[in-house]
């Protein structure tokens, strides 16, 4: 069962990212994906994630697909105009790429190439409405295509937003433009999270909750600080400083988020960043 | 208003490199507002040029450097001194530059960047609040502007990196624009204007009326 029927079917589903390498050395990442096979029902291709330059989402994703792996290809409006983007979702079309998730993007200053020019040309509203188009066989100026695509469409909510309802807001548009799923920010806070999801019951749209594997007592704090919507507890904090084996620490943490997001939501979402070859680890101590 | 931003002095040097003497221009515009090319910039610049061993054979501070026959007649005034430089330097906007250019047949160099029309107009003076985008949408938007308050200048809402302060996680110095228009809206009750979905925008209403960069202008000029 593919990823779209599995979710459309009410299953569980789980959902992992890989993130491309910096150069055209693709051996490593393509080992993290086959640990994951079987694993996960899709797997997350992320786009010049943090604005760091590196292989691109199409491609790799491309390269799962002839594995027999489903992708989920992550399109973001930072680095393309409404040209290119469309372009690439013909392309991703054509290769047989089937999920789509829509983002808006980080800004270009936070990456390795602080000197690009950040494009916006569209955001992740507006870039769900040209799938949407582009699915109803015209592209975003009304122009008749040659053979439409085929998409299932997701788009990502941060529930930590400030404020909630904002993003809430944000959610119902994507929906009315054709977000069909939603991956979430990382969650790590059990109960704010049941709270959100409590708010975003009547929207009755699947939600996989996001998971960042926590590294060290250092990268939590440094979330809790830098990435807007992530509060790490600080009890977990404490679990990592005194941690004899990290690795272990961090995957028991992991495990029991899923545990207990799992009556919360319809799936999870799992950012390893890193620690790809984790992940089964992980899935194992949650017994999924 | 012609925002301008003096650039480093090094690249400065650099543009004037071996041209010994030059002869200086300042604006009580625009430049003069930008506090980057009026009497006290002009002044300093002279200093750090002789600092630097160059001859500063005179210097003129014009009204409005971007009126051209105004610039004329200036530098007529003060024909000696510039026909004893080897080159202009011009601490304003790229229209005075061009200006000066355009008047005397001398290497005109710029000491300034412009970095905006800045929205800063009028009496309000402080930040940046129009883009002159030629598609307004202060009216679903509070009257706060989304293009200028937002880093990525989003129409469609917060991008969820508005930080616990409320600011934006690009820049912590700046409060997050879609939350002011989240809050301004909530206090007019119309929360509503949220929902509305904007499509991509349409950049070509950016561009300047094509008439404005047509040559055949600058070819009347001449003369």
């Amino acid at each position: 069962m593919g990823f779209q029927e599995s979710l459309t079917a009410g299953k569980f589903v789980v959902t992992s990212e890989i993130g491309p390498p910096k150069g055209t050395r693709v051996e490593e990442m393509l080992a993290d994906a086959e640990l994951l096979r079987g694993r996960v029902d899709a797997i997350n291709v992320t786009d010049l994630q943090s604005s760091v330059m590196r292989l691109g989402s199409l491609a790799v994703c491309h390269l799962l697909k002839e594995r027999g792996i489903d992708p989920i290809f992550q399109v973001t409006c930072r680095d393309r105009n409404r040209l290119a983007l469309q372009a690439d979702l013909l392309s991703a079309a054509v290769l047989g790429i089937r999920n789509v998730l829509a983002l808006t993007g980080d800004y270009a200053s936070l990456g390795d190439h602080p000197q690009a020019k950040p494009v916006f040309d569209l955001d992740s509203v507006s870039l769900l409405g040209v799938v949407k188009k582009l699915q109803g066989g015209t592209d975003m100026a009304g122009n008749a295509l040659q053979g439409a695509p085929k998409f299932f469409v997701g788009a990502v909510v941060n529930p930590g937003g400030n404020p909630p309802e904002a993003q809430i807001i944000k959610m119902e548009k994507k929906m009315k433009e054709g977000a069909s799923f939603f991956q979430t920010q990382g969650v790590y806070d059990i109960p704010a999270f049941e709270k959100f999801m409590k708010k975003v019951a009547p929207l009755k749209v699947p939600v996989l909750a996001g998971i960042i594997l926590l590294k060290s007592a250092g990268m939590a704090r440094f979330m809790n600080k830098n990435v807007a919507g992530v509060f790490v507890p600080e009890p977990l904090i404490q679990r990592m400083a005194k941690a004899e084996d990290r690795v272990k620490t961090s995957i028991e943490i992991a495990a029991a988020l899923i545990q207990g997001l799992k009556g919360l939501c319809q799936g999870i979402h799992l950012m390893p960043i890193g620690w790809e070859s984790k992940v089964p680890l992980v899935l194992d101590a949650a017994k999924i | 208003m012609l925002l301008s931003q003096q650039k480093p002095i090094e690249e400065i040097l650099k543009s004037l490199e071996g041209e010994m003497k030059v002869f200086v221009l300042g604006c009580k515009g625009c430049a003069e507002a930008s506090g980057t090319g009026g009497t006290p910039q002009v002044l300093e610049m002279k200093a750090t040029l002789e600092k630097n061993g160059k001859t500063v054979t005179g210097y003129s501070v014009v009204d409005f450097l971007c009126q051209k026959a105004l610039v004329q007649s200036r530098l007529r005034g003060k024909a000696k001194e510039v026909k004893a430089a080897d080159s202009l330097l011009v601490l304003t906007c790229g229209v005075g530059v061009q200006a000066v250019a355009t008047v005397n047949a001398k290497v005109t160099h710029p000491a300034c960047n412009t970095i905006s029309l800045g929205g800063i107009r009028g009496e309000w003076q402080g930040a940046e609040r129009c883009r002159e985008c030629g598609d307004c949408v202060l009216d679903s938007t509070g009257g706060i502007c989304p293009l200028t308050s937002c880093s990525k200048s989003l129409l469609n809402g917060a991008c969820g990196g508005t930080t616990q302060e409320g600011k934006c996680e690009v820049d912590a110095e700046m409060d997050c624009g879609w939350l002011l228009i989240y809050q301004r809206l909530e206090k007019l009750g119309r929360l509503d204007k949220l929902l509305t979905v904007h499509e991509g925008k349409d950049h070509s209403k950016e561009m300047p009326p094509k008439g404005l960069r047509h040559s055949v202008h600058w070819a009347l000029e001449e003369g």
